[in-house]
C-alpha cells in the first residue's frame, strides 16, 4: 500500500516539480522543473534516493500537510519555519513524519524557494514525460487545500540526517558567459553591467527574475530590433526599459530582446533563491572557465551524500522525549551488547 | 558585414547556426532543412534540436562535449550544400482554420486593416484567401509564427501592449500571423478569433502544427463560430487538414 500526503492548507504558490520536461523546445515548450535544481540533489542525498523524484516546491511560504502512514520527509532550499505537531524541526534535514501528525511549514527566513521531499517521491501522474507543473504553458496547477498526493514506494527508513547550509541564498557574485548578442553591447556598457549593484525585483517568478538597479538602463547598439531567437535558461535579456531580466527554467522558448550574457547553470539557483532586495553582481568569465566551474559543480552535487551528517539533537528539544527507550539494553554489565538477542 | 551561416555557442546549452539576421523565406528554408540534416546525422552529443525563424539550435552539453570537434562537424555539414535553396520538410500539412474576423471577438481588425491600407471587407478578403506557412513554433507550446503575408501587411507592433488576448486569437504584425496558445498580453493586433487549440497536452498529438505546415483562415460567421465552440471537443476548432505532396 502506498501512502498519501494530504494538503490541509496551502500557500499561494506550491507546485509539484522535478528535473523538468526536456525535449520539447522545437514545439515551443521549455524544460521547466525545479527553480533550484541543487535542492533536488540535496533532498536526494538526505533521503538516499534518486534526485529525479518529484517534490513540492514552495515559493515564499509553505502549508500544512499530513500523511496517512509514517513517511520520511526532507526539507531543503530556502529555510522556512517548520514544525511537526507544534514541535520545531530542523531545515536542510530529514525527519520522520508519523501518520496523522501535522507538518506545518511557514514563511521563508532566507531565500525564495523551499522544497518538501518525501521518501519515494510524489507519484502524481506524468504529463509529456514529467510531473513538473509548468504553469505558464498550462501544464498542472498550483497545489491547493484538499489535494491528496500519492507517494511512491519508499525503500528506506533512515531519517535524522542533515546537510550544511549552502551560500546560494545570500546573493553575491553570479558568473556569466558571453551570449549571442553580447557584442551588441559596447565594452563600456558591459563594464558598467559588471560594476553595477543589482537587487532582485519582488515581481520575480519561475519565468524570470528582473534585476533592479540605480542609474541608467542598459541598452544594445541598434536598439531593440533584433530577430526573435532561441532562449536558454540563464539568458539575461535587456527589456525595453533597460532592466536586465534573468530568464529561468519556465521562460518562453524564444525572445526578441537582446541578451547581454548567460548566467552559468551552477549560479542560476543563486539568482532564483535571492530574496527580494538581495544584492547580486554579475561577472563575465570565459567559456573555458565556465566549463571548469561547471564540471566541478557536477562532481560536488553528486558527492553531496558524503556531506550528510547525523542531526545533533538537543535532548531538551526532542519531541516525546519520554517515549524514547533511553536506557533500554543497559541491563547487564557483562553481556556483550553487540550479540544478537535470542 | 557578417558572413552567414554563422555558428555561435549559446550559454553552456548548445550551438546556434544562424542563416541570416532578418526574416527571409530562403533563410527560413535553410534553418528547417539544416535541422532535418542534423537530426538525420544523429550525433550523440546533440540531445535536442529546434529552429527559430532563420536559425537552427542544437542542444549540446558544452560542459561534457568537445566543442572543437563539434564545430568541425558542423562546418563540414554546412559545406555539403546550399541550404538556402533546400526543399521544405516532407510530410507537411495544409490546414483550413475557420476564423471570425473582427466583431467584439477580435476588436482590432479595423485598425490593422487601416494600417495595411485596406477597408475592413477588403482586409478580410485578403486575409481569408492568404496561404501562410509555419515559419517557426515558439514562445508558448505549439504556438505558430506564420508568414509571409503580402507586403501591405508589414505593419508594426503597437506601442503599448494589449493586456490579454484569448487562446485561439489570430494576431498580426510584420507580415506574420500567430494563433495564440494561451491567453497572453501582446503587442500584435487581434484581428481574428479561432477555436483552434495549438497545444493539446492530453492528446496523442499534443502539438497540432509543425514548422513547414501551411494554413488558410477562411472567414466564418459568429453563429458558425458559436456552433463550433459549443460542439468541438477535439481542439480542432472545425479545422480541416490535408497532406501536402
Amino acid at each position: 500500500m502506498s501512502a498519501t500526503l494530504t494538503i490541509s492548507q496551502a500557500g499561494p504558490a506550491l507546485t509539484i516539480q522535478d528535473m523538468g520536461r526536456p525535449g520539447w523546445r522545437a514545439q515551443g515548450l521549455t524544460k521547466g522543473g525545479a527553480a533550484d535544481p541543487v535542492a533536488l540533489y540535496e533532498g536526494a542525498a538526505l533521503l538516499g534516493q534518486p534526485p529525479e523524484l518529484a517534490v513540492i516546491e514552495m515559493t515564499g511560504t509553505g502549508g500544512t500537510f499530513t500523511a496517512d502512514a509514517d513517511i520520511r520527509i526532507a526539507l531543503t532550499g530556502a529555510t522556512m519555519a517548520a514544525s511537526i505537531d507544534g514541535d520545531a524541526i530542523v531545515w536542510n534535514a530529514s525527519h520522520m513524519l508519523p501518520a496523522g501528525a501535522k507538518l506545518t511549514i511557514g514563511g521563508t527566513t532566507g531565500g525564495t524557494y523551499g522544497y518538501l521531499h518525501v521518501g519515494g517521491g510524489i507519484a502524481s501522474d506524468t504529463l509529456l514525460g514529467a510531473r513538473a507543473s509548468h504553469l505558464s504553458a498550462g501544464l498542472g496547477q498550483p497545489l491547493a487545500a484538499g489535494d491528496a498526493l500519492p507517494l511512491g514506494a519508499d525503500k528506506s527508513r533512515e531519517t535524522g540526517l542533515q546537510l550544511p547550509r549552502d551560500s546560494r541564498f545570500d546573493g553575491g557574485t553570479v558568473r556569466v558567459v558571453a551570449s549571442m548578442q553580447t557584442d551588441h553591447f559596447t565594452a563600456d556598457e558591459r563594464k558598467r553591467f559588471e560594476t553595477t549593484a543589482f537587487t532582485r525585483d519582488p515581481r520575480a517568478n519561475r519565468m524570470g527574475v528582473r534585476m533592479d538597479h540605480d542609474g541608467d538602463g542598459f541598452s544594445a547598439e541598434g536598439g531593440l530590433s533584433i530577430l526573435s531567437e532561441v532562449i536558454v535558461p540563464g539568458d539575461i535579456q535587456i527589456t525595453g526599459d533597460g532592466a536586465p531580466f534573468v530568464l529561468m527554467g519556465e521562460c518562453q522558448t524564444t525572445g526578441g530582446y537582446p541578451r547581454i550574457g548567460t548566467v552559468i547553470p551552477r549560479d542560476l539557483p543563486r539568482v532564483a533563491q535571492a530574496a527580494s532586495g538581495t544584492a547580486i553582481r554579475f561577472e563575465f568569465i570565459t567559456l573555458e572557465q565556465a566549463i571548469t566551474l561547471e564540471t566541478q559543480h557536477r562532481q560536488d552535487i553528486k558527492a553531496l551524500g558524503g556531506q550528510v551528517t547525523p542531526l545533533v539533537r538537543d535532548p531538551a528539544k526532542i519531541r516525546n522525549l519520554l517515549a524514547y527507550q533511553l536506557v533500554g539494553g543497559a541491563i547487564s554489565a557483562t553481556d556483550n551488547p553487540f550479540e544478537e538477542e535470542h | 558585414m557578417t558572413d552567414f551561416p554563422l555558428i555561435q555557442t549559446v550559454g553552456l546549452s548548445g550551438v546556434l547556426v544562424r542563416f541570416a539576421d532578418t526574416m527571409s523565406e530562403p533563410a527560413n528554408r535553410a534553418a528547417l532543412s539544416f535541422r532535418a540534416a542534423v537530426d538525420a546525422a544523429d550525433w550523440p552529443e546533440v540531445t535536442e534540436t529546434s529552429t527559430s525563424l532563420v536559425s537552427t539550435f542544437l542542444q549540446i552539453d558544452l560542459v561534457a562535449a568537445s566543442v572543437d570537434t563539434l564545430l568541425d562537424r558542423l562546418h563540414d555539414l554546412l559545406a555539403t550544400r546550399d541550404w538556402y535553396t533546400s526543399d521544405l520538410p516532407t510530410g507537411r500539412r495544409l490546414w483550413h482554420v475557420p476564423t471570425v474576423y473582427g466583431t467584439d471577438l477580435a476588436p482590432q481588425l479595423e485598425e490593422a486593416a487601416e494600417l495595411a491600407g485596406l477597408d475592413p471587407d477588403a482586409a478580410i478578403a485578403q486575409l481569408s484567401q492568404a496561404r501562410v506557412r509555419v515559419l517557426t513554433i515558439g514562445f508558448a507550446p505549439g504556438q505558430p509564427y506564420m508568414g509571409e503575408l503580402p507586403q501591405n501587411w508589414d505593419i508594426p507592433r503597437q506601442q503599448g501592449l494589449t493586456k490579454s488576448v484569448p487562446a485561439g486569437a489570430l494576431i498580426v504584425a510584420i507580415r506574420q500571423l500567430i494563433i495564440f496558445t494561451n491567453a497572453s498580453p501582446t503587442g500584435w493586433r487581434h484581428i481574428g478569433q479561432t477555436a483552434f487549440k495549438t497545444f493539446r497536452p492530453r492528446s496523442d498529438t499534443p502539438f497540432a502544427l509543425s514548422p513547414g505546415d501551411e494554413l488558410c483562415f477562411p472567414s466564418i460567421s459568429r453563429a458558425e463560430y458559436d456552433k463550433i465552440t459549443a460542439t468541438d471537443e477535439t481542439g480542432q476548432g472545425g479545422a480541416e487538414t490535408e497532406v501536402l505532396a
